[in-house]
């Protein structure tokens, strides 16, 4: 064949060559389709799973709580707001008590309305749920935690 | 040497249709690899969301931004708290405003004052990642970033991805976003950094009313299976083929 037809020809050559070992170096030696098989959904980055699984987590749920604060776990479980776990309102705990040694406390009145604003749905749970039509006539200046207990929200034992 | 037509004829189908034949498929399969090819493990993640208790107070939304790092301001999350309110008159309002982040405080939707006596049904729906046994965002990522792991889970390597935003656009349920500090594709994960250590999730774990539950579809004596397999559940934009695998009790028509 003459010369001018192969010249270009070792030139894609070459590339292919450059690319097929600059694509070894790049590409992580875990990734494929071992897991799974399949190539349209399973085609990754085998050790990407760790990646996630290492992942911080950040809410540990009441019984992690429980293990200092029996107290107050108690207090709450003895109330209506039994229901809801520490962390909605104390944060989240990360590695408390060493990081952070002390948690901020959500007493704004929001997180009081998130349930206690009456909203009128005949056929939602939310209208059953003790609440105000309008927050803005009760005290808008104040926080409810001021004055109602939120581990013991009984109006009675005010 | 003498060949007949018919001969050559015979030849030719016969040598196309070795070729045609290949050679894998004379190859002999361990049970392992047949298990693996078909993606067969003992676990399969699935959820069950109750939009019956569902109040809408958002907390939930609240501690899937702080657990997985989500930034607290931008429009963004994993999940999400729909609000529908049906009107007597055939119309509906839909919203949710900042994901629903901070909960349902105001009657009023985008601005609009709902005459109470007119609302025929109002509700909350929350939303999350369906996890899809067929996931479109896996088929459209250029890049093998994002995959399906052997439990169900649709991850994102945050490494490898390289912010094309096609999976955001391939996803039915407008579920993946952008992620502003890493510039990668963000989902939902089912915590799976909390499911792998027997947690729940924490969106699961926070919400006080027991609206959201997460279950291993694969073990028939767990409680949320039993309640799938037993219950009318409904899963969201069937007709798309993705096999979603969130279900919910008490799906309204109107939810899309």
């Amino acid at each position: 064949m003459k010369n001018h037809v192969l010249r270009p020809l070792w030139i894609v050559l070459a590339a292919i060559a450059v690319f097929m070992v600059v694509r070894h170096f790049i590409v992580p030696a875990d990734f494929g389709v071992e897991e799974g098989g399949n190539f349209t959904y399973n085609y990754h980055r085998l050790s990407a799973n760790d990646d996630w699984k290492n992942f911080k987590v950040k809410y540990r749920g009441r019984e992690y709580c429980q293990e200092c604060h029996e107290e107050n776990v108690e207090s709450i479980l003895q109330s209506p707001h039994a229901i809801i776990q520490c962390e909605n309102c104390h944060g989240p705990a990360i590695d408390h008590p060493d990081n952070p040694e002390a948690l901020a406390i959500d007493t704004s009145r929001g997180q009081c309305l998130r349930c206690h604003t009456y909203l009128p749905y005949p056929t939602s749970q939310r209208s059953e749920i003790p609440g105000f039509e309008d927050p803005e006539d009760h005290n808008p200046d104040e926080n409810c935690v001021d004055c109602h207990n939120p581990h013991n929200p009984d109006l009675e034992n005010m | 040497m003498s060949c007949s037509r018919r001969d050559l004829l015979k030849n030719t189908f016969k040598t196309t249709l070795a070729a045609t034949l290949p050679l894998s498929a004379f190859k002999m399969l361990s049970p392992a690899e047949v298990k693996a090819y078909t993606g067969d493990s003992s676990i399969r993640w699935v959820f069950l969301v109750d939009t019956r208790k569902c109040v809408g107070c958002g907390l939930c939304v609240k501690a899937c931004k702080n657990e997985n790092e989500i930034p607290w301001d931008p429009p963004i999350s994993r999940t999400w708290v729909e609000r529908y309110v049906l009107m007597r008159n055939g119309r509906a309002h839909i919203d949710s405003p900042m994901a629903g982040r901070d909960g349902f405080t105001d009657s009023k939707i985008r601005e609009n004052e709902i005459p109470p006596d007119q609302i025929s049904k109002g509700f909350f729906v929350p939303k999350l990642c369906n996890q899809c046994e067929k996931p479109t965002c896996v088929q459209v990522c250029p890049v093998g970033a994002t995959y399906q792991t052997q439990d169900g889970i649709v991850l994102v390597d945050r490494t490898w991805c390289i912010g094309c935003g096609y999976c955001i656009m391939a996803c039915p349920y407008g579920m993946r976003f952008f992620h502003p500090v890493y510039k990668v594709a963000e989902k939902c994960t089912f915590c799976y950094h909390r499911i792998k250590k027997g947690m729940k999730t924490a969106c699961v774990q926070n919400c006080p009313f027991g609206a959201r539950r997460i279950g291993n579809m694969k073990n028939p004596n767990d409680p949320v299976t039993k309640l799938i397999m037993n219950e009318r559940v409904a899963v969201l934009k069937d007709e798309y083929g993705t096999k979603p695998q969130v279900y919910y009790i008490g799906l309204d028509t109107n939810v899309r």
